[in-house]
């Protein structure tokens, strides 16, 4: 057994916490140019001008790319070779995030009870997801997640006649009724099948994936392929306000299903698509 | 598409010269307030008591920003989704309050007010906070200290750059350029 302190775990969060937040991936920059040089709308692109210097001045200046720094999500791959010390995982987490949010001076943006709703002060607690898996690493991605792009997420427990058509439709109502609303470009993450919360899972997961990326399955690489082409013809365009750089990618994760199910969850990220890993 | 530049307070007859997907250069002072802020401001209207602040002829942007670094006067400072603001807004209209920057699609409530009442909504690039950031030069709180990032703040602003999505002869730029470039 490896053993590893979880101070060390607190020491990471606490650091990812902030370059999560101060640097966009170059994939998603990427993606902002190939927008700005394909894009019809001059609006577009100047919305697109205005994100690629936003991205480079949170960068230089160590300041988050926007102000709802999120609800700090994490996924932790545990090594099952690797035994933690020092205390207790969970808070070990836990702290990280109270530190990085406040040494990054990022905002606060969590209450503790969803319907008295007094903030904490400390944007905790993080979401965690912890999987256990072969080896003696530990894996851990931090991925803050804006509240305007999450609230125009769903999850819809299809039936299974409803097929790949009807999985389509679902992805591409929630675009088009999206709008505006979770600041567009945005990346799409689709989870199928599964259960009610698995297919939600998946699809934050989704949202993980570089931006470009293919599904390994050729059927699913070639759905998020058409899905990607239809939702650029709504027009929607960066902040809603006409063009053709809509989403930057459609990303789907699947998994088996219940022979009376077909649970589809779209999660929307808005171009601050943020996530950064480290492996201890 | 013009580039105009403007500086608060905002006239009538100011407002209602802009026209959807004009992209306006803003300066002078404007306050921030979100959603707590709001549902504060028209219970005391409903209660017949005086704003903390003067609305009239006022900009709101609709912001929580993030905590401002020693030396600099506020943290990044993006728009916030509008359409929870829209339950408040028609009110604070009748107060005469001719501008508000946010994100996202406005009620047709609110388009309808803002047409009776000579008033505009600006989009500002929402995730584009850091930018804006670099426009607010003061920042002070003015009321509600105890809301934290939702706060009434008042904000010195200089050339901070915005569109026009909804004017005062209620057309939507979210309506019209989606529908322009829409290949559906
Ligand atoms: S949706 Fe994303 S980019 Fe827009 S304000 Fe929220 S976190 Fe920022």
């Amino acid at each position: 057994m490896r053993e590893v302190e979880v101070s060390e775990i607190t020491k990471e969060i606490a650091e990812l916490c902030q370059e999560a937040n101060f640097e966009l991936g170059e994939d998603v920059i990427n993606a902002f140019k190939d927008g700005l040089e394909n894009d019809e709308s001059p609006t577009a692109k100047a919305i697109l001008e205005q994100l690629l210097e936003n991205a480079k001045i949170a960068r230089e200046d160590r300041v988050p790319m926007c102000q709802d720094t999120g609800f700090t999500v994490i996924f932790v791959e545990l090594g099952q070779e690797v035994k933690l010390v020092g205390g207790d995982l969970e808070e070990a987490i836990n702290e990280g995030v109270r530190q990085g949010y406040k040494e990054g001076y990022l905002r606060k943006s969590i209450v503790s009870h969803p319907l008295k709703r007094e903030n904490t002060g400390d944007n905790t607690p993080a979401v965690i997801h912890t999987k256990i898996v072969p080896g003696d690493k530990i894996k851990i991605t931090v991925a803050p997640k804006g509240g305007g792009s999450e609230n125009m997420s769903e999850v819809r427990m299809m039936k299974p006649a409803d097929g790949v058509e009807g999985v389509k439709d679902f992805v591409i109502e929630r675009v088009k009724e999206s709008g505006p609303n979770p600041c567009p470009p945005i990346v799409v993450g689709v989870g199928i099948g599964g259960t009610f919360e698995k297919c939600a899972y998946l699809a934050k997961k989704a949202l993980l994936r570089p931006i470009g990326d293919e599904s390994p399955h050729e059927d699913i690489a070639q759905l998020e392929k058409e899905l990607l082409e239809e939702v650029n013809k709504l027009g929607i365009g960066p902040q809603g306000l006409g063009g053709r750089t809509t989403v930057l990618d459609v990303n789907v994760e699947i998994y088996g299903a219940h022979i009376a199910s077909l649970p589809v969850a779209v999660n929307i990220n808005c171009h601050a698509a943020r996530h950064k890993e480290t492996i201890i | 598409m013009a580039e105009i530049k403007l500086t608060t307070p905002l006239t009538e007859e100011k407002v209602r010269e802009l026209e959807v997907g004009d992209k306006v250069l803003l300066s002078g002072t404007i306050y921030t307030g979100r959603d707590a802020a709001h549902e504060r401001l028209v219970n005391l209207l409903e209660e017949g008591e005086d704003l903390p602040i003067d609305v009239d002829g006022q900009v709101i942007y609709y912001v929580g920003p993030a905590p401002a670094k020693p030396g600099k006067p506020i943290g990044s400072a993006g728009p916030t989704t509008s359409y929870r603001m829209d339950p408040y807004t028609p009110a604070l209209l009748n107060e005469g309050l001719r501008g508000m920057i946010g994100k996202g699609s406005r009620s047709q409530e609110v388009k309808d007010v803002m047409e009776e009442e000579g008033a505009v909504y600006f989009a500002a690039v929402g995730g584009a906070a850091a930018l804006i950031a670099k426009c607010i030069k003061k920042a002070e709180v003015v009321a509600y200290e105890d809301l934290g990032t939702e706060a009434i703040r008042k904000l010195e602003i200089e050339d901070l750059p915005l569109i026009v999505v909804n004017d005062a002869a209620n057309n939507d730029l979210y309506e019209i350029g989606a529908e322009e470039y829409s290949e559906v």
